[in-house]
């Protein structure tokens, strides 16, 4: 499959302000490539870069070295950032700081209206997008009466109205419950089957982490580890030595094969290992 | 809790007053302020006070809402009164108390400037009771366009009384949170006289500005994210359209003008 989002020697440092001395790179030599339609969660404790890389794919900040380039257009081509921001579309942390309307349905046509869509074709999109992230009842709700969840969800809707081909969500589900943090994900998951949407999924979450296809571990600027949620989650020592957590049933079981126990290592969630114990058991018998 | 609060006062309804397109209700209400400072005498004031007696009729606002709305502007009204009762000066001498006069003009002019209010108040009312913010916004919007001409970036203005509408709510909420969290370390708000109660807000309004500053920047962020360049270019969801019907509202309301101005004309000037 053809490369969406290439990333080529990428170093990115914040600039310099008039005291404090320009600090490290927050980036360090970046190269990555992100396939069409793949769904990327990106791992990582506090300031280890993962925001930084979720504000290169939409051209907010350009590399001071190297290059990013969405789509095959290089972000540092400043006439057309409007065409990768409609290509890549962005949904922070705060559902309250971008929702831009006091409707739902003005804010989910905020998008399409800045583009210049006919007002008949804005009307159709807005109204897909609301039913795509299950929020169609809710249309003409004011956004201060929504949950958390729901509120990340019009965002979101907002986001996909603009017919994008990638999402970067940049820890969506920090500031939710469980419950809106399932609604989110799930929301996220059934856009990248059903429209083949690329996904980056930033979260601090081990259990979103899972269900992505492929998970990228980022510490001091740099890919740690790369690769399928299962191969990354084995390496359970180096993802405890940067201070992140481990799946829970991936921990439960490296502690059981620690005893001596038979258990394969990529063990993710809770009904594998239920499962493989249930057979463990029923052999010995 | 604060957060249930609707903003503005719009009162949901599916009248003809609220389906009229708001252009042409901002339009009419001006119009009707125009016609009570025409008024000269009673009669043209009664076909006014008619007109507007008809139109909240239709509006199927109910009656008590607009004396809720009256209420905060009774002290300003009996203030104008008072004033006029022993300021104007001709007519009939009907007390003489000291350097205190009152005259028949004074009288009628008090009663003739209360109504004036009353009716001022009213009118405007119905614009807000019958139509959402967000119409109102676009239809400022629309109606301020000319002033393009003069590089007055009217979009803006509209964009920035959108995000305070939106924003209001939240702020709400967020000093509600910070005065909690204060009242938690022992703040007292409640108590004290006016200038110590003053000082204790002081630790609410800073983190509330610099949260405000926050937001602001991460929606200025987002917007950006968005596509958003500005009012060049932008298309609108929401196509606002003139009905047959708009415009039989606004003649109605033109006749009335006319009717005033007759009024005045045939039957003596009192004011």
């Amino acid at each position: 499959m053809k490369n969406y989002i290439e990333f080529d020697g990428v170093c990115f440092a914040y600039e310099e302000d008039n005291e404090i001395p320009a600090a490290e790179n927050v980036i360090e030599n970046m190269s990555l490539k992100i396939e069409k339609g793949d769904f990327v969660a990106v791992l990582g404790h506090n300031g280890c870069g993962k925001s930084t890389l979720a504000k290169l794919c939409n051209a907010i900040l350009v590399p001071q070295q190297g290059k990013v380039y969405i789509d095959g257009i290089d972000t540092a081509d400043e006439e057309r950032i409007y065409d990768i921001r409609q290509r890549v579309g962005m949904v922070f942390q705060n559902p309250d700081n971008q929702i831009v309307a006091t409707v739902v349905e003005d804010d989910v046509a905020f998008g399409p209206e800045n583009l210049g869509v006919e007002p008949a074709e804005i009307r159709k999109r807005v109204d897909e997008a609301l039913r795509d992230v299950g929020m169609y009842d809710f249309r003409f709700f004011e956004p201060h009466k929504l949950s958390g969840g729901q509120k990340q969800r019009v965002a979101i809707a907002g986001i996909i109205a603009m017919k994008p081909d990638c999402i970067v969500l940049d820890e969506p589900t920090a500031m939710l419950d469980p419950r809106g943090r399932r609604e989110v994900m799930d929301t996220v998951k059934r856009l990248n089957e059903e429209y083949g949407i690329t996904v980056i999924f930033i979260t601090h979450y081990m259990d979103e982490a899972v269900r992505a296809n492929r998970v990228i571990v980022m510490d001091k600027g740099k890919i740690l580890l790369d690769g399928a949620p299962k191969e990354v989650f084995v390496n359970t020592d180096t993802l405890k030595d940067i201070g992140l957590d481990i799946p829970e049933a991936t921990e439960l079981t490296h502690l059981l094969i620690g005893k001596g126990i038979d258990l394969p290592e990529d063990i993710l969630d809770i009904d594998e290992l239920y499962s493989h114990i249930i057979r463990l058991t029923e052999e010995k018998n | 809790m604060i957060s249930d609060i609707t903003i503005g006062q719009y009162y949901k309804g599916d009248s003809f007053v609220h389906k009229m397109d708001a252009r042409i209700k901002i339009i009419i209400t001006v119009l009707f302020i125009v016609m009570i400072f025409m008024c000269k005498n009673f009669l043209s004031l009664l076909l006014t006070a008619v007109i507007l007696v008809a139109a909240i009729a239709v509006s199927k606002v109910p009656f008590r809402m607009f004396f809720k709305s009256l209420k905060p502007i009774v002290p300003i009204v009996l203030f104008t009164a008072v004033i006029n009762i022993f300021y104007i000066g001709g007519g009939k001498e009907l007390l003489s108390l000291g350097f205190i006069t009152v005259t028949s003009k004074g009288v009628f002019t008090a009663v003739f400037m209360a109504i004036r209010i009353v009716l001022l108040i009213m009118s405007s009312s119905i614009l807000t009771y019958t139509t959402v913010p967000t119409m109102l916004t676009d239809a400022i919007e629309k109606l301020l366009s000319p002033l393009k001409v003069f590089h007055i970036q009217v979009h803006t203005l509209a964009m920035m009384m959108t995000l305070a509408l939106r924003f209001i709510p939240t702020l709400i909420d967020e000093t509600e949170r910070i005065m909690n969290a204060q009242k938690a370390r022992g703040a007292d708000f409640e108590n004290g006289s006016i200038a110590e109660r003053a000082k204790a807000l002081v630790p609410v309004l800073i983190p509330l500005f610099v949260s405000a500053f926050r937001r602001a920047y991460e929606l200025a962020f987002a917007m950006n994210c968005r596509c958003y360049t500005g009012g060049e270019d932008r298309t609108r969801m929401k196509q606002m359209k003139l009905k047959a019907s708009d415009f039989a509202a606004l003649s109605v309301f033109v006749a009335g003008t006319v009717g005033v101005v007759l009024i005045n004309k045939f039957f003596g000037v009192v004011i």
